[in-house]
């Protein structure tokens, strides 16, 4: 295949950017998105210039590192993530637009490189459950509905990777939020800190200068594990909940 | 202790682990727990611990540690905790619960782990993992780790490769991402609490040692390019295995040796390099480009049924179109008893063999079949897809086949690497202060580990032993203060920064990858399934001689003030290169066949692996030997008191 790259290029935060234009003549259907990068990195190395960086880690889809806008598209056109995109999902002789994730909570730290700190803080804030190591009871002595079991995995199956927030015209990050909510608000060993999680998390997540989320569901639709909308009615439901009781 | 053997290497005094109790088995753990001093909680305070790594064994310990109120700096090289990875681990973790009340117990999960690693771990070690498996299921599912449950509310376990009980606890195929999850929730709340500081896209380049002690870092950050002194009482490596040094592998991108190899520079001994473990059921390599290799879970072989054609003349066919009678089902012809079951070393080699002979298939003859053909036809196509659908659709959007149509294709890989810094039963290295957890160390698995394993051995490791054992070096702290410019970190920093100048100084005609690549294929090739003394030697060879060539002709663009991922992947590599070197004299050393080491010299007339367990049972630690010298083995002998030393058998 032959395909024309359209890249962004930023050499720091502080620096401007542009697209770059790189020609690669001879990609294999069969190379992931990324490697098709590694191969344009190898390239311009050879050639004295410097490669494009970006993150990526697993390259199995689940440890959230990867994430680049692919012709405006979240992760691409495939509902996966960058690294389990493949070549073949592409056009030949197509030119194919790159850029990171933006917002105002997520900026660049170089090309296509970003700072999706403000994700782990929201955590920080209250995502988890206080139980010191040693002070467990029996795994047994709770039994846990399966169906509510299942509810919680299926939320607990983010990956962090910021596409819902790079998806959202509001630069939203309920998705994300919801999700932790939703996980630990299922199941009976989220109880106790219910509702003073979700308060402490979303005024986290605002104060992180994440947009609102006016239900246009870009963010799960772009979302590579299919967290589901319904995570962000539960997030104002407990929302509201914790309001009501006064927190 | 001056004789050069085989012109490699030299032996020094023998070494043992003093720490582990004696007495009955199942009482040390207890002994030792009570025998480590206590550190009163004021103290606690005063007390700064590195925690280097942030999977499950780092993020837990790291967690457990703040919780107990000592001050911990945790560093990691990615952007977040939560991506270290543990992350990608599928199957799921072991633990000695019993809830299926199949027979299981402590001192069965003890045995399988003793027999699975061939008799090349400690007993002492291993029975105490054993011991801890339940409390980690405990202590997770309070955290809110969603395992499967069965309709009851109860969870659900499953069985793995070489057991017959059914003990491996699972969240679907992403038990490793909802285990660290755990942690790093638990790790986020420590955060929170201001006794750990998280130092993220930070890499740990050099080891301080003061006075014999471990007693610091110096980082680089990855964003800034600024080298940083990080000083504390004790410092803690939960930094990962080095498979990567194979370059491709199942590991994730970014997982190295060199803070691993860095201590080892600084006289923390090396043990057992040439363990590596080689998983039967990847996706094989489709080309040059490759730049990883996707694991499929073990659960397949359950159902698949493992396949080349009799003739190689077939090979390039349809295998929908090869007759029954014209299928090797070399596995279940081999192994009756097993069949498609037989532990992942023994379904390697035997990969690896019908390939050698020319009937591998698919791109470079370097595949065999997993074929689902009867399990759809028995189970029908909607079970399969409820049990192995997420498998099915990764396998469909790597290789571009469908698998519920065609057989998958897969190749060995390498996965696991079970050497590691030496460790005593404290966790403690050779270095006084300096603690190794997690795959980073080498304690639990002997030369093959089983399935669901490494999940409990770092969290065990993480949440209940290292907390126990560390309290014991530090009741004697807060060591005194080190200076900034004392001229251990002045030389530390110094060793860095020439490090980093050289590379970057190179500019020479071929990139970090090439070398990488290269690296990997001599690994590979003499130091991958099947290893022989001459082969063995031409690789040591030709690694010198790579090394040598990339220390002048390396290429690595940019500058060291900034991001630069060239030059994280060039410090990472020229590790690999002295590591790749060491794995080779271990695997020459070691005359014998054990678990993942088959040196094909040592089999059976069938062509199993033969230990020598008069000459070899014994853990190969390995000391550096200085920059021109050659390094030195010391060798701790293994006594089974518990488990009777066999010959394994899968027939
Ligand atoms: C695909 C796959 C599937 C697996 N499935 C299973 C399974 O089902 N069951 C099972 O029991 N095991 C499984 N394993 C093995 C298991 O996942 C690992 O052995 C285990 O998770 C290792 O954990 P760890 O905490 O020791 O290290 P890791 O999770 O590798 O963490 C290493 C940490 O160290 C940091 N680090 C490394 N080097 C540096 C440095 N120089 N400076 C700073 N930080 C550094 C990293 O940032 C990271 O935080 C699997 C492995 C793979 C590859
Ligand atoms: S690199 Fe891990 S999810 Fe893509």
């Amino acid at each position: 295949m032959r395909i024309t790259l359209k890249i962004w290029r930023q050499a720091s935060a502080t620096a401007a950017g542009e697209f770059a234009t790189y020609d690669l003549d001879e990609v294999s259907p069969d190379m992931s998105f990324l490697e098709m990068l590694d191969v344009l990195n190898e390239g311009l190395t050879a050639a004295g210039l410097d490669p494009v960086a970006f993150d990526s880690d697993c390259r199995e889809g689940i440890c959230g590192s990867c994430g680049l806008m692919i012709d405006g598209l979240a992760h691409g056109p495939e509902r996966t993530t960058t690294c389990q995109l493949h070549m073949r999902s592409m056009k030949d002789g197509a030119t194919i637009t790159v850029e990171p994730w933006r917002g105002d909570s997520m900026t660049v730290i170089k090309d296509c490189v970003v700072d999706r700190s403000a994700l782990d803080r929201i955590v920080q804030a209250g995502g988890y459950v206080s139980v010191n190591t040693g002070a467990a009871p029996d795994a047994h002595a709770v039994p846990v509905p399966k169906a509510k079991a299942d509810r919680a995995f299926t939320a607990a199956a983010c990956i962090s990777c910021g596409a819902c927030v790079a998806a959202c015209p509001n630069a939203s990050a309920m998705l994300f939020l919801g999700a932790k909510v939703t996980h630990l608000g299922e199941l009976p060993q989220g109880q106790p800190e219910r509702d003073a999680r979700v308060v402490a998390m979303a005024r986290q997540h605002d104060a992180e200068g994440f947009g609102g989320c006016t239900n246009i569901g870009e963010c799960a639709a772009a979302c590579p594990k299919e967290i589901p909308l319904d995570v962000i009615s539960q997030l104002n439901k407990d929302l509201r909940h914790a309001m009501a009781k006064g927190l | 202790m001056n004789e050069i053997i085989d012109g490699l290497y030299r032996e020094g005094e023998p070494i043992a682990d003093t720490k582990a109790p004696d007495g009955p088995i199942e009482k040390r753990w207890e002994r030792r727990r009570f025998e480590a001093k206590l550190v009163n909680p004021a103290n606690r305070r005063k007390l700064e611990i590195i925690v280097v790594g942030t999977g499950l064994a780092g993020s837990s310990a790291s967690a457990t540690l703040g919780e107990a109120g000592y001050q911990v700096k945790a560093f990691y090289y990615q952007d977040s905790a939560r991506r270290a990875h543990s992350i990608a681990a599928q199957g799921g973790i072991n633990a000695a619960k019993n809830y299926k009340e199949d027979g299981d117990s402590v001192f069965r999960l003890f045995y399988d782990t003793v027999k699975g690693g061939d008799y090349r771990s400690r007993e002492s070690n291993v029975y105490r993992l054993a011991e801890v498996s339940a409390s980690i299921i405990d202590q997770c599912v309070a955290q809110g780790v969603p395992f499967a449950r069965e309709y009851g509310g109860y969870l659900d376990t499953r069985s793995f490769g070489g057991v017959q009980v059914s003990r491996t606890f699972y969240a679907r195929g992403q038990t490793g991402q909802q285990l660290l999850i755990g942690a790093y929730q638990a790790l986020s709340r420590q955060v929170a609490a201001g006794t750990v500081t998280e130092y993220s896209r930070h890499e740990m380049l050099e080891l301080i040692v003061v006075d014999g002690k471990a007693r610091g870092i110096v980082a680089r950050d990855m964003v800034t390019g600024e080298i940083e002194t990080h000083l504390a009482d004790a410092v803690v490596l939960a930094t990962g295995g080095y498979g990567n040094v194979f370059f491709l592998s199942t590991n994730a991108m970014g997982c190295n040796v060199t803070a691993a190899w860095r201590a080892h520079r600084k006289g923390a001994h090396f043990a057992n390099p040439c363990f590596t473990q080689i998983h039967p059921t990847c996706i094989p390599v489709s080309g040059d480009h490759q730049s990883k290799l996707t694991l499929m879970s073990e659960s397949l072989r359950n159902d698949g049924r493992i396949w080349v054609p009799q003739r190689a003349e077939d090979c390039p066919k349809d295998p929908r179109e090869i007759g029954e009678a014209d299928r090797d089902y070399y596995l279940e012809r081999i192994y009756p008893s097993f069949g498609n079951l037989v532990p992942r070393d023994i379904a390697s080699r035997a990969a690896k063999n019908v390939c050698d002979s020319g009937r591998g298939v698919g791109p470079g003859g370097k595949g065999v079949y997993l074929d689902f053909a009867d399990a759809i036809e028995r189970l029908g196509r909607g079970a399969v897809e409820a049990k192995y659908g997420n498998l099915f659709d990764m396998y469909a959007r790597i290789t571009g086949e469908n698998p519920y149509e065609t057989p998958m294709r897969i190749y060995p890989a390498v996965h696991y690497t079970m050497g590691g810094l030496w460790v005593d039963y404290d966790l403690q290295s050779s270095i006084p202060g300096l603690f190794v957890a997690g795959e980073a160390n080498f304690s639990d698995h002997g030369a093959n580990r089983l399935g669901a394993s490494a999940l409990m051995q770092g969290l065990a490791d993480g949440y209940f032993v290292l907390p126990n054992t560390i309290r014991d070096y530090l009741a004697s702290g807060p060591y005194p203060a080190v200076d900034e410019d004392h001229p251990e970190v002045v030389a530390a920093i110094e060793s860095v920064t020439t490090r980093l100048t050289t590379l970057l100084s190179r500019r020479g005609t071929r990139s970090v990858d090439s070398y990488h690549r290269e690296l990997g294929h001599i690994m590979w090739e003499y130091c991958g399934m099947s290893r022989t003394e001459e082969g063995l030697r031409t690789a040591i060879d030709a690694i010198r001689e790579l090394r040598t060539e990339y220390w002048e002709n390396v290429n690595v663009p940019g500058t060291g003030e900034s991001l630069n991922q060239s030059l994280e992947r060039a410090g990472r590599v020229a590790d690999f290169l002295e590591l790749g070197e060491l794995m080779c004299i271990d695997a020459l050393h070691r005359r014998e066949s054990c678990g993942g080491h088959f040196r094909a010299e040592s089999q059976t007339p069938e062509g199993e692996a033969l230990r020598d367990d008069e000459n070899y049972a014994y853990v190969a630690a390995w000391e550096w030997g200085g920059e021109a010298g050659l390094p030195v083995l010391h060798k701790e002998g293994l006594e089974y008191d518990y488990v009777e030393m066999k010959q394994r058998s899968y027939k």
